[in-house]
């Protein structure tokens, strides 16, 4: 195939990312024409997100750049690596409670540092021990009980290894 | 341009789509599935939990807003049981997170974490209670 046919062909190829945003924009304009409510209602509160989140978004890319530019493959193996150790599973329960921001804009910044070397174990330490939320203690306080969220928080964080150890085996048997 | 700019103006152009995706699914899910769950959590000791961790599946949001709806559900008569499950596999278990974990971390990562995550929500949420019971509290 000549080059131009080749450009023709990279062009006419949409990336995963897009062709999500396409079958969901689909859904809706399908759905739109029963509930037009409901779609008026999902789209106000999509753009009222995504101008909230905005900074946050700004503020991820701005920390994958550091990260691109000042952290390099040793570095993270040596702390979250293969060879990390002990250290390493304290090192991704203390991110993980202290870690903020949604999901989805941290698996960027995750998969970037699984490029890098980083343990799938201790990522999944780390996105489990997001639940523990110092900041949103006294929430679960108010609704739940100081036990229940001293109890509850403690399983979560041993479950956290445990999800780490069984994720992190399960991978690489996979793999 | 250097090679670390160019790295993340390509994540972004993966990211952003995605996101957005996400964000307009979410908020099409949640108003659906959200007038259901008083009619789904019916009190059943055995069936709560694994209902709990299945309504907390297809819902996703910050762990505060849970809370909230966890407090509106046990108002409603629904056990701890099953909304502490539910409050569990909210956060932990994505379903409309799945595409863009796994567009980043990897189809088996993704696949397993939550599946893992769903079975956790459910024994985490029995052995809380069991505890709670236990000790009286």
């Amino acid at each position: 195939m000549n080059k131009e046919g080749q450009n023709k062909n990279k062009k006419k190829r949409l990336s995963n990312s897009n062709r999500f945003l396409l079958l969901v924009t689909g859904i809706y304009i399908g759905i739109a024409f029963f509930e037009p409510e409901l779609i008026k209602n999902a789209l106000w509160r999509t753009g009222e997100v995504l101008v909230k989140i905005l900074p946050v978004l700004v503020l991820v890319f701005v920390v994958i750049y550091i990260i691109n530019r000042y952290l390099n493959t040793q570095k993270i193996r040596k702390h979250l690596g293969e060879h990390s150790g002990w250290r390493g599973w304290v090192y991704a329960v203390i991110v993980g409670v202290l870690l903020a921001g949604p999901p989805y804009v941290l698996y960027p910044i995750f998969g970037d540092l699984q490029d890098k070397g980083m343990k799938n174990s201790l990522i999944a330490v780390i996105f489990y021990n997001r639940n523990v939320k110092l900041q949103f203690l006294p929430a679960l306080i108010y609704y739940f009980g100081l036990s229940f969220s001293i109890i509850l928080s403690v399983y979560m964080i041993l479950f956290s290894l445990l999800n780490g150890v069984l994720v992190g085996a399960l991978v690489k048997k996979a793999e | 341009m250097s090679e670390s700019l160019r790295k993340t103006i390509n994540n972004m152009k993966t990211a952003f789509p995605m996101i957005v995706g996400v964000l307009m699914l979410v908020n099409l899910l949640n108003p659906l599935f959200g007038k259901f769950y008083p009619k789904i959590f019916t009190g059943n000791y055995f069936l709560d939990p694994l209902l709990g961790a299945l309504g907390g599946s297809v819902s996703f949001g910050i762990p505060l807003t849970s809370y909230i709806a966890g407090g509106e559900l046990i108002s409603g008569g629904v056990s701890l049981l099953a909304v502490t499950a539910f409050i569990l596999a909210w956060t932990t278990v994505g379903l409309a997170m799945l595409p863009i974990e796994i567009t980043y971390l990897g189809k088996r990562f993704a696949l397993w974490r939550n599946f893992i995550n769903f079975f956790f929500a459910i024994i985490i949420a029995t052995l809380t209670i069991a505890t709670l019971n236990f000790l009286g509290l």
